[in-house]
């Protein structure tokens, strides 16, 4: 006799089309071309990345489109050192907040090129981009961001973006 | 608050880190019989259920209240479910007593859980998605970068979170109800253990848990029932407050938000709390990593800003040192983690000292405490003050 069961795992799959809208869908016309696109508010005038077309703070259209630097700062960071199933990326890895030129929101991305104990706060990087052809309406066409070889940014320059 | 209303019920869960003897219907009902038992009164005695949790996609598991209602006892009867991410089991403890307190029912029973080991709740909301950096970091790695900076703004030594991974885990070997209990924990083992997120350890970081949390909340008269039936002494309700404000804008205070800030303002004026230092006996506050402890110090008004740290290092906030204001004396969310109760616990652990009944982990003569939760990226906060005296 064997054991009885009494737990399975049950992997499910679901396949769905993602439509993104107005907003996201200038955001990745941008990243098909390799360029990094914001919106700023008309109220505030606060430039914001990967936007969902409507400033947070004020709750009116981000309609004026802006085209971004591919370089910025990273705000923060961490190193990230967990295993799990499905890794794609060598452990350890910097997960870092980079705050593009021009921008007034950072967001969450993938740091190589640099030791993980040489990251800092206030490290100046710029994206690298997959090859032309393989560029498509997606973050995953940025490979990562990278040291750039400018001088850490103050940081009075970021610090109002923690 | 028009009327008096006061927490008459509690049950928990042992938290584990797989209930494979219950489902998740099993779980909530070991919870709701023993808060229904514990207030003297039977399923028949409730008007209303309130069920809380964390995101579906935790247990994979959609709208589980509706399959639920037969084991909370809630079928013909008002039920409703709360969404607040991790700050959900006090939000949903607040939506409980809103009932009472606007006097439309006498006792409403409040339920949270999480059957974290029913899937994989680590990584359930790290699905890849076209807009966002293609990145698996779990919650650890969206916090981790958030104490970074409040470690460069407030110049804490690096060991204070360290601190607060030992000083919780000991607590919790005082709660018989906490998932871990780690009887060698120390600074060292809390080193020694590996660097996932730097700079979180393994060990600065919460488990995962299977558990769950309830409460019934009385109006004043099923209050009075409770006490005479029961013995036990209520826990009133002086305050509630929740908030929350965007994940992302520019010019957010990640560190410190502001809808933390707006909350406890709002909770205090309601409670009549002027110096939360002194005017508090106990804390239990959502610290799923260890250096949430001296920053929502900070955002909870125990301290000027940027010395949150100091409290913790002086063992202010430790019940074992004697310290003057005891933070998590429970184990904390650093020893039990069913994400959706972990906020109800909070709550519901608040209530027990104001009882006298936490056992080891009671702080003597507590009179007034604070619960707190808060949830997703920091954008979702719910506290509540309870207390012996009535209101």
């Amino acid at each position: 006799m064997s054991e009885p069961v009494t737990m399975m795992a049950a992997p499910m799959r679901l396949d769905y089309v993602f439509t993104p809208g107005v907003a996201q869908g200038k955001n990745m016309h941008g990243l098909e071309r390799g360029v990094f696109i914001g919106q700023r508010c008309p109220k505030c005038k606060k430039v914001y990345t990967l936007s969902r077309g409507s400033c947070p703070t004020d709750g009116v259209p981000t309609d004026e489109i802006v085209e971004l630097s591919n370089t910025g700062t990273v705000t923060t960071y961490c190193v990230v050192n967990v295993p799990f199933a499905g890794q794609s990326i060598e452990l350890p890895y910097i997960c870092a907040q980079i705050l593009l030129d021009g921008a007034n929101l950072s967001f969450m991305g993938l740091i190589q090129e640099i030791p993980a104990g040489e990251i800092r706060m206030g490290l100046r990087v710029e994206a690298v981009w997959v090859p032309p052809d393989e560029l498509g309406p997606t973050m995953a066409s940025v490979k990562y961001f990278r040291p750039n070889g400018e001088p850490d940014a103050a940081f009075e320059t970021y610090k109002e973006y923690l | 608050m028009s009327e008096r209303c006061a927490v008459i019920g509690i049950g928990q869960t042992v938290a584990k880190s797989k209930r494979e003897d219950v489902s998740i219907a099993g779980l909530v009902r070991e919870a709701v019989v023993m808060a229904v038992e514990d207030a003297g009164l039977t399923f028949a005695d409730i008007d209303a259920v309130v069920v809380g949790k964390a995101p579906d996609m935790f247990e994979g598991v959609m709208m589980p209240e509706l399959y639920l209602a037969g084991a909370l006892g809630a079928v013909g009867k008002p039920m409703m479910r709360v969404h607040t991410a991790g700050s959900v089991g006090g939000s949903t403890a607040i939506v409980a007593s809103h009932l009472v307190a606007s006097g439309i029912h006498d006792r409403v029973l409040t339920v949270a859980f999480e059957k974290q080991s029913d899937s994989d709740a680590m990584w359930a909301l790290s699905v890849p998605q076209p807009f966002s950096s293609p990145l698996l970091a779990g919650a650890g790695g969206y916090f981790a970068p958030i104490i970074r900076a409040y470690m460069h703004r407030s110049g804490a030594p690096r060991d204070v979170g360290m601190k607060v991974a030992v000083k919780d885990r000991l607590h919790a070997l005082k709660n018989p109800y906490a998932h871990l209990h780690l009887p060698d924990i120390s600074l060292q083992m809390v080193e020694d253990s590996i660097m996932l997120w730097d700079p979180l350890h393994y060990l600065e970081s919460c488990p995962s848990s299977d558990g769950a949390a309830a409460m019934v909340i009385g109006s004043e008269r099923a209050a009075a029932q409770a006490e005479t039936d029961t013995g036990r002494r209520p826990a009133w309700i002086h305050g509630m407050a929740m908030r929350s404000e965007p994940t992302m804008f520019a010019g957010r205070d990640q560190v410190n938000p502001q809808a933390g800030r707006d909350c406890a303002a709002d909770l205090y004026r309601q409670a009549g709390i002027s110096d939360p230092r002194a005017d508090f006996d106990m804390a239990e506050v959502y610290v799923p990593f260890s250096w949430y402890e001296p920053m929502w110090l900070e955002n909870l008004g125990f301290c000027a800003e940027g010395d949150g740290w100091k409290l913790t290092e002086a063992g202010a906030t430790s019940l074992i040192d004697g310290g003057d204001i005891p933070w998590n004396c429970s184990g904390g969310v650093l020893s039990s983690n069913p994400i959706g109760a972990s906020g109800m616990l909070r709550f519901l652990e608040t209530a027990l000292q104001i009882r006298g009944e936490a056992g080891e982990h009671q702080v003597p003569d507590a009179r007034r405490a604070l619960g707190q939760a808060y949830g997703g990226g920091s954008q979702f906060f719910s506290m509540w003050v309870v207390a012996v005296d009535k209101p």
